[in-house]
């Protein structure tokens, strides 16, 4: 089962939930964690596991050779892009407005447009106490989270085919990443703090779950900041909210020093228990 | 002298567009023939992508000599305007085309 973390506001505890919820379900039984915020990957921070294996990750771009184009202009025409011009007698591609959706390089009657390998970023595999953790990093100067993302989950997808539960620190917003990073999950938790803006981020969030035909829950952290609305909209609106996690100083002091909150404090283990029960019992309905 | 204006109409009253990829239309006024030439850009609002590249593609197509336009074209456009012999004024966001034309004239725009 495949287990989204996303949130609609940054900064709400994506990754503080990801990583402790991996630890603690690693206690009884294996775990894959996937940091699929690729432009800004932290939960590595937290899990500091032994490096198994690195590799690097590559998007395809079509390349103009000049010698075989004709100058038709078909490649220009079928760009939706926008990501390829004729400029008299040039053909010019601008590689970041590229999808790489092969339909230049496949429709060019002279073959001018091949298709080459542009490295975007590197995938690593750690290993830590029961947690196999991938973390995937965008290269400085790419501006295409998706294809990464998409590269992480396949994966994850082909090494990990006997680990039972699979968790993905997805990226924050409610644009093109996080729908590629929550698209195949099984589950969303979608975690938010209770002040004003968590709640607007929470209803855009809960919004593009509802469109994408998603399982979801609630879960508040930082509880005892803000006010209320977070917890009356979820009882208005009948959407499961499945854990509360404390405000607590020590939870910040712990986070700053790069250390896992959960075997700390125990009203944290608490939820995280509140957590992985709920998500057990509401994926396998029929063993309830 | 060839001078191309990112505008909202077709006119001399109209406005500057201060956008350059998503300029509404794209006026070509011709010193020497004192006509204009204009091209309807409108449909650049059907694209979610690389309107600057697009719009900069039917400047270079146009050949003006110089250019007069609001805020001023991105990276992906500036580098196809680069390949042209073209100068780029900006700062006529505000203004009619007649406004950007005198401002242009007396040497009050700033050179992209």
């Amino acid at each position: 089962m495949k287990i989204a973390i996303a949130s609609g506001k940054g900064g709400t505890g994506k990754t503080t939930l990801s990583t402790n919820l991996a630890a603690y379900i690693a206690e009884s039984q294996k775990v894959v964690l996937s940091d699929l915020d690729v432009e800004e990957p932290n939960s590595g921070l937290f899990i500091k596991g032994a490096l198994i294996k690195e590799e690097n990750k590559f998007t395809m771009k079509p390349e103009w050779k000049e010698d075989k184009c004709t100058l038709c202009g078909l490649c220009q025409e079928v760009c939706n892009y926008n990501a390829i011009v004729k400029l008299g007698n040039e053909i010019v591609v601008f590689p970041e407005l590229c999808h790489s959706c092969y339909a230049c390089s496949e429709l060019c009657p002279t073959n001018a447009l091949p298709m080459v390998p542009q490295k975007m970023g590197v995938l690593k595999h750690f290993e830590k106490n029961g947690i196999s953790f991938i973390e995937s990093r965008l290269d400085i100067g790419q501006e295409q989270a998706v294809p990464l993302i998409a590269q992480t989950l396949e994966f994850v997808d082909e090494n990990f085919l006997d680990t039972s539960i699979k968790l993905y620190d997805s990226p924050p917003g409610t644009s093109c990443p996080v729908i590629e990073a929550t698209k195949d999950a099984d589950f969303i938790i979608l975690i938010t703090e209770p002040t004003p803006f968590g709640f607007n981020d929470l209803k855009l969030a809960i919004e593009t779950m509802k469109k994408l035909e998603k399982k979801f829950a609630v879960v508040i952290n930082r509880f005892g900041i803000g006010n209320d609305d977070v917890v009356e909209y979820c009882e208005k609106e009948n959407i499961p909210l499945i854990a509360k996690i404390p405000n607590n100083r020590k939870v910040a002091e712990l986070y700053s020093r790069g250390e896992l909150i959960y075997d700390k404090i125990p009203e944290v283990k608490q939820e995280l228990k509140k957590i992985t029960d709920y998500i057990l019992k509401i994926l396998k309905p029929n063993k309830a | 002298m060839k001078i191309a204006f990112t505008t909202k109409g077709e006119k001399w009253e109209s406005m500057i567009d201060p956008r350059f990829g998503r300029t509404e239309f794209i006026l070509i006024y011709e010193e020497e023939k004192d006509a204009f030439i204009s091209f309807d850009n409108r449909d650049i609002e059907q694209e979610a992508h690389g309107a600057g590249p697009k719009t900069s593609q039917v400047i270079y197509d146009l050949k003006p000599d110089v250019l007069i336009t609001g805020n001023g074209p991105g990276g992906n456009a500036a580098s196809i305007l680069e390949r042209m012999n073209i100068k780029i004024f900006t700062g006529a966001g505000n203004m009619t085309v007649k406004e950007a034309y005198e401002a242009y004239k007396k040497g009050t725009l700033k050179e992209f």
